[in-house]
Protein backbone atom coordinates (compact mmCIF):
# COMPACT_ATOMS: atom_id res chain seq x y z
CA UNK A 1 0.00 0.00 0.00
CA UNK A 2 2.65 2.29 0.69
CA UNK A 3 4.72 1.33 -2.59
CA UNK A 4 1.35 2.41 -4.27
CA UNK A 5 0.64 5.89 -2.35
CA UNK A 6 4.87 6.73 -2.75
CA UNK A 7 5.21 7.81 -6.61
CA UNK A 8 7.93 6.79 -9.06
CA UNK A 9 10.22 9.98 -9.67
CA UNK A 10 8.93 10.16 -13.07
CA UNK A 11 5.16 9.73 -12.16
CA UNK A 12 3.32 12.60 -12.76
CA UNK A 13 -0.78 10.73 -12.66
CA UNK A 14 -1.49 7.74 -10.88
CA UNK A 15 -4.62 6.39 -10.97
CA UNK A 16 -5.68 3.65 -9.18
CA UNK A 17 -9.02 1.60 -8.69
CA UNK A 18 -11.07 4.31 -9.87
CA UNK A 19 -15.05 3.75 -9.99
CA UNK A 20 -16.99 6.68 -11.25
CA UNK A 21 -20.93 6.20 -10.76
CA UNK A 22 -23.51 8.57 -11.09
CA UNK A 23 -26.51 8.37 -8.98
CA UNK A 24 -29.87 9.99 -8.66
CA UNK A 25 -31.97 9.25 -5.24
CA UNK A 26 -29.13 7.02 -4.03
CA UNK A 27 -29.71 4.67 -7.20
CA UNK A 28 -27.04 3.95 -9.41
CA UNK A 29 -28.04 6.26 -13.16
CA UNK A 30 -24.61 5.34 -15.00
CA UNK A 31 -21.71 3.57 -14.18
CA UNK A 32 -19.57 5.99 -15.89
CA UNK A 33 -15.78 4.14 -14.89
CA UNK A 34 -15.10 0.80 -13.59
CA UNK A 35 -11.84 -0.11 -12.26
CA UNK A 36 -9.42 2.51 -13.74
CA UNK A 37 -5.97 1.80 -13.38
CA UNK A 38 -3.45 4.41 -14.93
CA UNK A 39 -0.64 5.75 -14.71
CA UNK A 40 1.40 8.93 -16.96
CA UNK A 41 5.11 9.50 -16.72
CA UNK A 42 6.00 13.09 -16.85
CA UNK A 43 6.79 14.05 -20.42
CA UNK A 44 4.32 11.63 -22.11
CA UNK A 45 1.37 12.85 -24.55
CA UNK A 46 -1.26 10.32 -23.44
CA UNK A 47 -4.50 10.21 -25.70
CA UNK A 48 -7.34 8.63 -23.70
CA UNK A 49 -9.67 7.59 -27.02
CA UNK A 50 -12.95 5.56 -27.79
CA UNK A 51 -16.53 5.62 -28.80
CA UNK A 52 -18.95 8.45 -27.04
CA UNK A 53 -20.11 7.54 -23.31
CA UNK A 54 -16.98 5.53 -22.56
CA UNK A 55 -16.16 7.87 -19.91
CA UNK A 56 -13.07 9.90 -21.18
CA UNK A 57 -14.18 13.14 -20.35
CA UNK A 58 -15.18 12.14 -16.92
CA UNK A 59 -12.10 10.92 -16.64
CA UNK A 60 -10.43 14.08 -17.63
CA UNK A 61 -12.36 15.58 -15.24
CA UNK A 62 -11.60 13.61 -12.22
CA UNK A 63 -7.87 13.78 -13.21
CA UNK A 64 -9.08 17.67 -12.92
CA UNK A 65 -10.52 17.47 -9.76
CA UNK A 66 -13.82 18.69 -11.30
CA UNK A 67 -15.66 15.84 -10.55
CA UNK A 68 -15.04 13.37 -7.49
CA UNK A 69 -14.56 9.91 -7.71
CA UNK A 70 -17.16 6.86 -6.30
CA UNK A 71 -14.13 5.40 -5.23
CA UNK A 72 -10.42 4.73 -6.17
CA UNK A 73 -7.67 7.31 -5.85
CA UNK A 74 -6.44 10.10 -8.51
CA UNK A 75 -2.49 10.66 -7.39
CA UNK A 76 -0.98 13.71 -9.12
CA UNK A 77 2.59 14.68 -8.43
CA UNK A 78 2.46 12.79 -5.16
CA UNK A 79 -0.66 14.90 -4.38
CA UNK A 80 -4.17 14.09 -4.02
CA UNK A 81 -6.38 15.30 -6.78
CA UNK A 82 -7.95 18.51 -4.53
CA UNK A 83 -4.54 19.36 -3.67
CA UNK A 84 -3.28 18.96 -6.72
CA UNK A 85 -5.51 21.45 -7.97
CA UNK A 86 -5.31 23.90 -5.43
CA UNK A 87 -1.51 23.80 -6.25
CA UNK A 88 -2.21 25.25 -9.57
CA UNK A 89 -0.55 21.88 -11.26
CA UNK A 90 -3.40 21.77 -14.10
CA UNK A 91 -3.96 23.59 -17.27
CA UNK A 92 -7.12 22.76 -18.96
CA UNK A 93 -8.44 23.25 -22.28
CA UNK A 94 -11.67 22.61 -23.50
CA UNK A 95 -13.40 21.68 -26.52
CA UNK A 96 -15.16 25.59 -26.78
CA UNK A 97 -11.97 27.83 -26.29
CA UNK A 98 -14.01 29.94 -23.26
CA UNK A 99 -12.27 32.89 -23.70
CA UNK A 100 -13.92 35.64 -21.96
CA UNK A 101 -15.74 37.95 -24.17
CA UNK A 102 -14.95 41.19 -22.43
CA UNK A 103 -11.28 40.84 -22.21
CA UNK A 104 -8.62 41.14 -25.54
CA UNK A 105 -6.25 38.05 -26.11
CA UNK A 106 -3.28 39.57 -23.59
CA UNK A 107 -6.10 40.04 -20.71
CA UNK A 108 -7.41 36.18 -21.62
CA UNK A 109 -4.11 34.80 -21.18
CA UNK A 110 -3.57 37.05 -18.32
CA UNK A 111 -6.41 35.62 -16.27
CA UNK A 112 -5.17 32.51 -14.68
CA UNK A 113 -1.86 35.20 -13.80
CA UNK A 114 -3.89 37.75 -12.30
CA UNK A 115 -5.65 34.79 -10.28
CA UNK A 116 -2.74 33.81 -8.82
CA UNK A 117 -1.11 36.68 -7.55
CA UNK A 118 1.54 36.89 -10.43
CA UNK A 119 2.47 40.87 -10.49
CA UNK A 120 2.30 43.06 -13.33
CA UNK A 121 5.29 42.51 -14.82
CA UNK A 122 5.33 38.90 -14.93
CA UNK A 123 1.62 38.74 -15.91
CA UNK A 124 2.86 41.19 -19.39
CA UNK A 125 6.21 38.73 -19.93
CA UNK A 126 4.09 35.66 -19.38
CA UNK A 127 1.29 36.65 -22.06
CA UNK A 128 3.42 37.58 -24.42
CA UNK A 129 5.55 34.79 -24.56
CA UNK A 130 2.75 32.58 -24.39
CA UNK A 131 1.17 34.35 -27.27
CA UNK A 132 4.16 34.21 -29.31
CA UNK A 133 4.46 30.62 -28.49
CA UNK A 134 1.24 30.22 -30.48
CA UNK A 135 2.19 32.53 -32.95
CA UNK A 136 -0.38 34.81 -32.15
CA UNK A 137 2.51 37.79 -31.05
CA UNK A 138 0.37 40.21 -33.22
CA UNK A 139 -2.78 39.57 -31.75
CA UNK A 140 -2.67 40.90 -28.01
CA UNK A 141 -5.30 43.70 -28.41
CA UNK A 142 -8.25 41.89 -30.51
CA UNK A 143 -11.03 40.77 -29.06
CA UNK A 144 -11.86 36.77 -29.15
CA UNK A 145 -15.05 37.47 -31.55
CA UNK A 146 -12.22 38.83 -34.11
CA UNK A 147 -10.53 35.82 -34.02
CA UNK A 148 -11.11 32.81 -35.94
CA UNK A 149 -12.39 29.37 -34.23
CA UNK A 150 -8.83 27.90 -34.47
CA UNK A 151 -6.55 31.22 -33.37
CA UNK A 152 -9.65 31.51 -30.42
CA UNK A 153 -8.09 27.91 -29.41
CA UNK A 154 -4.95 28.83 -29.71
CA UNK A 155 -5.08 31.87 -27.19
CA UNK A 156 -6.95 29.10 -24.97
CA UNK A 157 -3.40 26.90 -24.86
CA UNK A 158 -1.53 29.68 -24.12
CA UNK A 159 -3.83 31.04 -21.03
CA UNK A 160 -3.87 27.36 -19.97
CA UNK A 161 0.16 27.01 -20.33
CA UNK A 162 0.62 30.64 -19.14
CA UNK A 163 1.13 29.55 -15.31
CA UNK A 164 3.66 26.87 -16.13
CA UNK A 165 0.95 23.96 -15.22
CA UNK A 166 3.19 20.85 -15.00
CA UNK A 167 0.28 18.96 -16.40
CA UNK A 168 -2.52 19.93 -19.31
CA UNK A 169 -5.75 18.18 -19.81
CA UNK A 170 -7.09 18.87 -23.02
CA UNK A 171 -10.63 17.79 -23.73
CA UNK A 172 -11.66 17.07 -27.50
CA UNK A 173 -10.22 20.99 -28.25
CA UNK A 174 -10.07 20.56 -31.84
CA UNK A 175 -13.53 18.76 -31.71
CA UNK A 176 -15.25 22.06 -33.63
CA UNK A 177 -12.69 22.49 -36.10
CA UNK A 178 -12.64 21.93 -39.47
CA UNK A 179 -9.85 19.28 -40.66
CA UNK A 180 -7.49 21.24 -41.91
CA UNK A 181 -7.51 23.37 -39.35
CA UNK A 182 -7.44 20.49 -37.13
CA UNK A 183 -4.26 18.87 -38.92
CA UNK A 184 -2.42 22.01 -38.31
CA UNK A 185 -3.70 22.37 -34.52
CA UNK A 186 -1.85 19.15 -33.97
CA UNK A 187 0.97 20.09 -35.35
CA UNK A 188 1.17 23.02 -33.52
CA UNK A 189 0.54 21.49 -30.10
CA UNK A 190 3.17 18.82 -30.80
CA UNK A 191 5.47 21.47 -31.16
CA UNK A 192 4.48 22.99 -28.02
CA UNK A 193 4.82 19.79 -26.31
CA UNK A 194 8.38 19.33 -27.11
CA UNK A 195 9.23 22.52 -26.34
CA UNK A 196 7.93 22.96 -23.10
CA UNK A 197 8.26 19.10 -22.37
CA UNK A 198 4.95 19.53 -20.24
CA UNK A 199 2.50 16.51 -19.38
CA UNK A 200 -0.35 16.05 -21.90
CA UNK A 201 -3.76 13.97 -21.29
CA UNK A 202 -5.59 14.45 -24.63
CA UNK A 203 -9.62 13.49 -25.49
CA UNK A 204 -10.16 12.90 -28.77
CA UNK A 205 -13.16 11.05 -30.85
CA UNK A 206 -10.57 10.95 -33.73
CA UNK A 207 -8.19 8.16 -34.37
CA UNK A 208 -5.26 9.48 -36.22
CA UNK A 209 -5.13 12.64 -34.54
CA UNK A 210 -4.89 10.24 -31.64
CA UNK A 211 -2.00 8.41 -33.06
CA UNK A 212 -0.03 11.28 -35.20
CA UNK A 213 -0.12 12.99 -31.68
CA UNK A 214 0.82 10.76 -28.65
CA UNK A 215 2.94 8.19 -27.23
CA UNK A 216 0.52 6.21 -25.67
CA UNK A 217 -3.18 5.80 -26.95
CA UNK A 218 -5.65 3.96 -24.01
CA UNK A 219 -8.77 2.70 -25.27
CA UNK A 220 -11.48 3.01 -23.95
CA UNK A 221 -15.00 0.94 -24.34
CA UNK A 222 -18.43 2.34 -23.13
CA UNK A 223 -21.29 0.63 -20.32
CA UNK A 224 -19.46 0.69 -18.19
CA UNK A 225 -16.61 3.02 -19.21
CA UNK A 226 -13.56 1.22 -19.07
CA UNK A 227 -9.38 0.90 -20.24
CA UNK A 228 -9.56 -2.08 -22.51
CA UNK A 229 -5.92 -1.41 -24.12
CA UNK A 230 -3.10 0.82 -24.36
CA UNK A 231 -1.04 0.88 -27.54
CA UNK A 232 2.21 2.79 -27.69
CA UNK A 233 2.69 4.54 -30.79
CA UNK A 234 6.27 3.97 -31.75
CA UNK A 235 6.53 6.85 -34.34
CA UNK A 236 9.59 8.75 -34.85
CA UNK A 237 9.82 12.54 -33.85
CA UNK A 238 9.68 15.12 -34.45
CA UNK A 239 6.13 14.50 -35.90
CA UNK A 240 5.27 16.30 -38.96
CA UNK A 241 2.95 15.94 -42.45
CA UNK A 242 5.17 13.01 -43.71
CA UNK A 243 4.52 11.20 -40.23
CA UNK A 244 0.96 11.19 -42.07
CA UNK A 245 2.71 9.26 -44.58
CA UNK A 246 4.63 6.34 -42.98
CA UNK A 247 3.15 2.77 -43.18
CA UNK A 248 4.07 2.14 -39.71
CA UNK A 249 1.30 5.66 -39.19
CA UNK A 250 -1.45 3.40 -40.89
CA UNK A 251 -0.58 0.08 -38.67
CA UNK A 252 -0.94 2.17 -36.01
CA UNK A 253 -4.14 3.62 -36.95
CA UNK A 254 -5.30 -0.14 -37.71
CA UNK A 255 -4.04 -0.96 -34.41
CA UNK A 256 -6.64 1.62 -32.79
CA UNK A 257 -9.30 0.93 -35.04
CA UNK A 258 -9.15 -3.17 -33.97
CA UNK A 259 -8.75 -2.63 -29.97
CA UNK A 260 -11.84 -0.28 -30.18
CA UNK A 261 -13.39 -2.80 -31.97
CA UNK A 262 -12.40 -5.24 -29.95
CA UNK A 263 -13.83 -2.93 -26.53
CA UNK A 264 -16.82 -2.41 -28.33
CA UNK A 265 -17.96 -5.53 -28.26
CA UNK A 266 -19.77 -4.97 -24.86
CA UNK A 267 -21.95 -2.23 -26.60
CA UNK A 268 -24.89 -2.33 -29.00
CA UNK A 269 -24.15 -2.46 -32.51
CA UNK A 270 -25.77 0.63 -33.05
CA UNK A 271 -23.09 2.18 -30.73
CA UNK A 272 -20.18 0.90 -32.81
CA UNK A 273 -21.56 1.93 -35.84
CA UNK A 274 -22.20 5.37 -34.25
CA UNK A 275 -18.86 5.77 -32.81
CA UNK A 276 -17.03 4.41 -35.95
CA UNK A 277 -18.62 7.12 -37.75
CA UNK A 278 -17.36 9.37 -35.30
CA UNK A 279 -13.66 8.02 -35.55
CA UNK A 280 -13.89 7.71 -39.46
CA UNK A 281 -14.18 11.79 -39.75
CA UNK A 282 -10.17 11.95 -39.01
CA UNK A 283 -10.08 10.31 -42.36
CA UNK A 284 -7.31 8.52 -43.49
CA UNK A 285 -6.94 9.79 -47.59
CA UNK B 1 5.17 29.25 -39.97
CA UNK B 2 3.66 29.35 -43.51
CA UNK B 3 0.61 27.37 -42.39
CA UNK B 4 0.13 29.60 -39.15
CA UNK B 5 0.17 32.79 -41.47
CA UNK B 6 -2.32 30.95 -43.64
CA UNK B 7 -4.92 32.03 -41.00
CA UNK B 8 -4.03 35.47 -39.75
CA UNK B 9 -5.97 38.19 -40.88
CA UNK B 10 -4.61 41.76 -41.32
CA UNK B 11 -4.05 43.26 -37.49
CA UNK B 12 -6.93 46.17 -36.89
CA UNK B 13 -9.68 44.12 -39.41
CA UNK B 14 -9.99 44.68 -43.37
CA UNK B 15 -9.40 47.78 -45.16
CA UNK B 16 -11.30 50.76 -44.06
CA UNK B 17 -13.61 52.39 -46.46
CA UNK B 18 -12.95 56.10 -46.55
CA UNK B 19 -14.73 58.31 -44.12
CA UNK B 20 -16.97 60.30 -47.19
CA UNK B 21 -18.10 56.45 -47.81
CA UNK B 22 -18.65 55.63 -44.35
CA UNK B 23 -21.02 58.70 -43.94
CA UNK B 24 -22.62 58.12 -47.19
CA UNK B 25 -23.22 54.35 -46.09
CA UNK B 26 -24.41 55.69 -42.90
CA UNK B 27 -26.94 58.18 -44.48
CA UNK B 28 -28.50 55.79 -46.77
CA UNK B 29 -29.18 53.60 -43.84
CA UNK B 30 -31.21 56.24 -42.34
CA UNK B 31 -32.81 57.91 -44.95
CA UNK B 32 -35.87 55.96 -45.05
CA UNK B 33 -36.60 56.09 -41.23
CA UNK B 34 -36.07 60.36 -41.92
CA UNK B 35 -38.00 60.15 -45.02
CA UNK B 36 -41.21 58.30 -43.17
CA UNK B 37 -40.60 60.60 -40.04
CA UNK B 38 -40.45 64.11 -42.31
CA UNK B 39 -43.26 63.01 -44.47
CA UNK B 40 -46.20 61.43 -41.63
CA UNK B 41 -44.90 65.21 -40.09
CA UNK B 42 -45.49 66.95 -43.25
CA UNK B 43 -48.85 65.72 -44.02
CA UNK B 44 -50.07 66.27 -40.52
CA UNK B 45 -49.62 69.55 -41.72
CA UNK B 46 -51.21 69.30 -44.74
CA UNK B 47 -54.43 67.55 -43.41
CA UNK B 48 -54.93 70.09 -40.65
CA UNK B 49 -54.33 73.22 -42.66
CA UNK B 50 -56.18 72.03 -45.64
CA UNK B 51 -59.48 69.71 -43.63
CA UNK B 52 -59.66 72.42 -41.47
CA UNK B 53 -60.15 70.61 -38.61
CA UNK B 54 -60.46 73.15 -35.45
CA UNK B 55 -57.26 73.34 -34.34
CA UNK B 56 -57.18 73.39 -30.41
CA UNK B 57 -57.95 69.39 -30.75
CA UNK B 58 -55.41 68.77 -33.03
CA UNK B 59 -52.89 71.71 -33.34
CA UNK B 60 -50.81 71.45 -37.08
CA UNK B 61 -47.13 70.89 -36.03
CA UNK B 62 -46.25 74.18 -36.29
CA UNK B 63 -48.12 75.48 -34.05
CA UNK B 64 -46.79 72.92 -31.55
CA UNK B 65 -43.80 73.90 -32.38
CA UNK B 66 -44.84 77.82 -32.24
CA UNK B 67 -46.39 76.91 -28.74
CA UNK B 68 -43.21 74.92 -27.86
CA UNK B 69 -41.20 77.64 -28.75
CA UNK B 70 -43.12 80.73 -26.62
CA UNK B 71 -43.41 78.92 -23.42
CA UNK B 72 -39.67 77.55 -23.63
CA UNK B 73 -39.14 79.81 -20.49
CA UNK B 74 -41.67 81.97 -19.92
CA UNK B 75 -45.42 82.24 -19.66
CA UNK B 76 -47.59 80.21 -16.58
CA UNK B 77 -46.26 76.77 -18.16
CA UNK B 78 -42.15 76.84 -18.88
CA UNK B 79 -41.63 73.93 -20.92
CA UNK B 80 -37.96 73.90 -20.52
CA UNK B 81 -38.20 73.86 -16.71
CA UNK B 82 -40.72 71.63 -16.53
CA UNK B 83 -38.69 69.40 -18.55
CA UNK B 84 -35.77 69.27 -17.02
CA UNK B 85 -37.39 68.67 -13.05
CA UNK B 86 -38.99 65.30 -14.68
CA UNK B 87 -35.99 64.26 -16.09
CA UNK B 88 -33.94 64.88 -12.59
CA UNK B 89 -36.80 63.01 -11.25
CA UNK B 90 -36.52 60.31 -13.72
CA UNK B 91 -32.65 59.81 -13.29
CA UNK B 92 -33.10 59.81 -9.53
CA UNK B 93 -35.77 57.17 -8.94
CA UNK B 94 -33.91 55.30 -11.81
CA UNK B 95 -30.22 56.02 -9.59
CA UNK B 96 -32.65 54.65 -6.78
CA UNK B 97 -34.29 51.73 -8.68
CA UNK B 98 -31.31 50.12 -10.28
CA UNK B 99 -29.09 50.55 -6.82
CA UNK B 100 -31.77 49.13 -4.82
CA UNK B 101 -32.33 46.17 -8.04
CA UNK B 102 -28.63 45.56 -8.03
CA UNK B 103 -28.31 45.08 -4.21
CA UNK B 104 -31.39 42.07 -4.39
CA UNK B 105 -29.97 40.81 -7.13
CA UNK B 106 -26.58 40.63 -5.81
CA UNK B 107 -28.17 38.48 -2.77
CA UNK B 108 -30.31 36.93 -4.46
CA UNK B 109 -28.21 35.36 -7.56
CA UNK B 110 -25.61 34.23 -4.96
CA UNK B 111 -27.94 32.86 -1.59
CA UNK B 112 -30.59 30.55 -2.77
CA UNK B 113 -32.57 31.45 0.55
CA UNK B 114 -32.62 34.93 -0.64
CA UNK B 115 -33.75 33.99 -4.30
CA UNK B 116 -36.44 32.41 -2.43
CA UNK B 117 -37.60 35.49 -0.11
CA UNK B 118 -36.89 38.01 -2.33
CA UNK B 119 -38.20 36.76 -5.75
CA UNK B 120 -41.32 37.07 -5.03
CA UNK B 121 -41.29 40.33 -3.59
CA UNK B 122 -40.08 41.50 -6.61
CA UNK B 123 -42.33 39.96 -8.77
CA UNK B 124 -44.61 41.24 -6.59
CA UNK B 125 -42.94 44.74 -6.71
CA UNK B 126 -43.36 44.13 -10.04
CA UNK B 127 -47.01 43.33 -10.75
CA UNK B 128 -48.54 46.36 -9.12
CA UNK B 129 -50.32 49.13 -11.38
CA UNK B 130 -47.87 52.09 -10.91
CA UNK B 131 -50.95 54.14 -11.01
CA UNK B 132 -52.19 52.32 -7.71
CA UNK B 133 -48.64 53.41 -5.60
CA UNK B 134 -49.02 56.73 -7.51
CA UNK B 135 -51.08 58.59 -4.49
CA UNK B 136 -49.20 56.61 -1.94
CA UNK B 137 -46.00 57.93 -2.69
CA UNK B 138 -47.00 61.43 -2.68
CA UNK B 139 -48.67 61.09 0.61
CA UNK B 140 -45.52 58.75 1.80
CA UNK B 141 -42.82 61.33 0.52
CA UNK B 142 -44.43 64.89 0.43
CA UNK B 143 -46.38 65.45 -2.57
CA UNK B 144 -43.81 68.72 -3.34
CA UNK B 145 -41.10 66.65 -2.76
CA UNK B 146 -39.53 65.59 -5.93
CA UNK B 147 -38.51 62.27 -3.81
CA UNK B 148 -42.11 60.96 -3.98
CA UNK B 149 -41.84 61.10 -7.42
CA UNK B 150 -38.64 59.34 -7.38
CA UNK B 151 -39.55 56.51 -5.50
CA UNK B 152 -42.79 56.11 -7.96
CA UNK B 153 -40.17 55.43 -10.53
CA UNK B 154 -37.26 53.37 -8.25
CA UNK B 155 -40.58 51.13 -7.86
CA UNK B 156 -41.13 50.63 -11.99
CA UNK B 157 -37.57 50.14 -12.92
CA UNK B 158 -36.96 47.63 -9.92
CA UNK B 159 -38.63 44.82 -10.97
CA UNK B 160 -36.56 44.84 -14.77
CA UNK B 161 -33.04 45.56 -12.92
CA UNK B 162 -33.54 42.30 -10.51
CA UNK B 163 -34.86 39.97 -13.36
CA UNK B 164 -32.20 40.80 -15.91
CA UNK B 165 -29.14 41.25 -13.04
CA UNK B 166 -30.32 37.56 -11.63
CA UNK B 167 -30.18 36.52 -15.48
CA UNK B 168 -26.57 37.56 -16.38
CA UNK B 169 -25.13 37.05 -12.72
CA UNK B 170 -26.27 32.96 -12.66
CA UNK B 171 -26.62 32.43 -16.65
CA UNK B 172 -22.78 31.81 -16.71
CA UNK B 173 -20.80 29.64 -19.21
CA UNK B 174 -20.65 26.32 -17.62
CA UNK B 175 -17.57 25.85 -18.82
CA UNK B 176 -16.10 29.17 -17.69
CA UNK B 177 -17.30 28.54 -14.36
CA UNK B 178 -15.67 25.11 -14.79
CA UNK B 179 -12.06 26.84 -15.86
CA UNK B 180 -12.40 29.45 -12.93
CA UNK B 181 -12.20 26.01 -10.96
CA UNK B 182 -9.37 24.90 -12.88
CA UNK B 183 -7.57 27.65 -10.96
CA UNK B 184 -8.74 27.05 -7.81
CA UNK B 185 -10.22 30.79 -7.39
CA UNK B 186 -12.47 31.83 -4.87
CA UNK B 187 -16.17 32.80 -5.27
CA UNK B 188 -15.38 36.33 -4.87
CA UNK B 189 -13.17 35.93 -7.81
CA UNK B 190 -15.72 34.02 -9.69
CA UNK B 191 -17.90 37.05 -9.43
CA UNK B 192 -15.27 39.98 -10.03
CA UNK B 193 -14.07 37.89 -13.16
CA UNK B 194 -16.90 36.47 -14.88
CA UNK B 195 -20.45 36.86 -12.74
CA UNK B 196 -20.13 40.80 -13.31
CA UNK B 197 -18.81 41.44 -16.84
CA UNK B 198 -21.35 38.71 -18.06
CA UNK B 199 -24.01 40.53 -16.02
CA UNK B 200 -23.11 43.78 -17.64
CA UNK B 201 -25.13 43.57 -21.06
CA UNK B 202 -27.82 42.26 -18.89
CA UNK B 203 -27.62 45.73 -16.69
CA UNK B 204 -27.60 47.43 -19.68
CA UNK B 205 -30.88 46.12 -21.35
CA UNK B 206 -32.63 46.93 -17.84
CA UNK B 207 -31.17 50.68 -17.84
CA UNK B 208 -32.64 50.93 -21.63
CA UNK B 209 -35.68 49.74 -20.58
CA UNK B 210 -35.28 51.94 -17.42
CA UNK B 211 -35.12 55.27 -19.03
CA UNK B 212 -38.73 54.91 -20.48
CA UNK B 213 -40.01 53.13 -17.97
CA UNK B 214 -38.63 55.84 -15.73
CA UNK B 215 -40.49 58.80 -17.63
CA UNK B 216 -43.35 57.06 -17.68
CA UNK B 217 -43.05 56.79 -14.24
CA UNK B 218 -42.19 60.33 -13.31
CA UNK B 219 -44.92 61.67 -15.40
CA UNK B 220 -47.71 59.52 -13.59
CA UNK B 221 -46.59 60.82 -10.46
CA UNK B 222 -46.66 64.00 -11.38
CA UNK B 223 -50.78 63.60 -12.35
CA UNK B 224 -51.34 63.33 -8.94
CA UNK B 225 -50.10 66.62 -7.78
CA UNK B 226 -46.83 68.38 -6.98
CA UNK B 227 -45.21 71.08 -8.36
CA UNK B 228 -46.87 73.00 -11.33
CA UNK B 229 -43.44 73.32 -12.76
CA UNK B 230 -42.92 69.80 -14.17
CA UNK B 231 -44.24 68.04 -17.63
CA UNK B 232 -47.28 66.13 -15.55
CA UNK B 233 -48.53 69.26 -14.19
CA UNK B 234 -48.38 70.89 -17.70
CA UNK B 235 -50.08 68.25 -19.61
CA UNK B 236 -52.79 68.20 -17.20
CA UNK B 237 -53.38 71.75 -16.48
CA UNK B 238 -52.67 73.42 -20.07
CA UNK B 239 -55.29 70.20 -21.61
CA UNK B 240 -57.73 71.52 -19.00
CA UNK B 241 -57.24 75.00 -20.50
CA UNK B 242 -58.22 73.82 -23.43
CA UNK B 243 -54.61 74.81 -24.71
CA UNK B 244 -53.95 71.87 -26.65
CA UNK B 245 -50.91 73.70 -28.34
CA UNK B 246 -49.08 73.80 -25.02
CA UNK B 247 -50.24 70.21 -24.14
CA UNK B 248 -48.79 68.97 -27.41
CA UNK B 249 -45.42 70.71 -26.93
CA UNK B 250 -45.35 68.90 -23.39
CA UNK B 251 -45.72 65.91 -25.07
CA UNK B 252 -43.53 66.42 -27.98
CA UNK B 253 -40.99 68.02 -25.10
CA UNK B 254 -41.33 64.23 -23.12
CA UNK B 255 -40.52 62.53 -25.86
CA UNK B 256 -37.62 64.05 -27.15
CA UNK B 257 -36.53 64.13 -23.43
CA UNK B 258 -37.04 60.31 -23.42
CA UNK B 259 -35.28 59.67 -26.37
CA UNK B 260 -32.51 62.00 -25.25
CA UNK B 261 -31.84 60.29 -21.94
CA UNK B 262 -32.24 56.59 -24.22
CA UNK B 263 -29.33 57.50 -26.29
CA UNK B 264 -27.40 58.72 -23.59
CA UNK B 265 -27.40 55.45 -21.79
CA UNK B 266 -26.70 53.78 -25.25
CA UNK B 267 -23.61 55.72 -25.81
CA UNK B 268 -22.46 54.71 -22.59
CA UNK B 269 -22.99 51.08 -23.01
CA UNK B 270 -21.10 51.42 -26.25
CA UNK B 271 -18.01 52.81 -23.94
CA UNK B 272 -18.38 50.13 -21.55
CA UNK B 273 -19.35 46.81 -23.08
CA UNK B 274 -17.79 47.84 -26.79
CA UNK B 275 -16.76 44.07 -26.85
CA UNK B 276 -20.51 43.08 -26.85
CA UNK B 277 -22.84 41.63 -29.88
CA UNK B 278 -25.11 43.82 -29.03
CA UNK B 279 -23.15 46.97 -29.82
CA UNK B 280 -20.44 46.12 -31.89
CA UNK B 281 -21.49 46.03 -36.00
CA UNK B 282 -24.74 47.25 -34.87
CA UNK B 283 -24.12 50.14 -37.73
CA UNK B 284 -23.63 49.71 -41.19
Amino acid sequence: MTSEASPTPDSVVRIAGLDKVFSRDGRVVTTALQGIDLHIRRGEFVSLIGPSGCGKSTLLRLIGDLTEPTSGTVTINGKPAPQARRDRDYGMVFQAPVLFDWRTVEDNVKLPLELMGYDRRRREARAHEMLELVELGEFLHHHPYQLSGGMQQRVAIARALAFEPSILLMDEPFGALDEMTRERMNQEVLRIWERTGITVVFVTHSIPEAVFLSSRVVVMSARPGRITDVIEIDLPRPRDVETREQPRYFERITDVREALRRGGGGSEPGDIASSDRAMAEGGIG
Amino acid sequence: MTTALAERRVPGGPPRESRVARWVGRAWFYLPAVVVFVGTIALWEIVVRNVQIRAFPLPAPTQIADALQQNWSAGRWPLSKAATATLFEAIGGLAIGTTAGIGVAFVTARFTTARELLLPLSIGAGAVPIIAFAPLMNNWFGVLNPLSKMMIVAVLVFFPVVINMIRGLTQVDPAALELMRSYASSEWAILRKLRVPNALPYFFTALKVGTTLSLIGAIVGEYFGGSSEVLGRVIVQSASALRFDVTWAAIVLSAATGIVFYLAVVAIERLVIPWHASVRGHEP
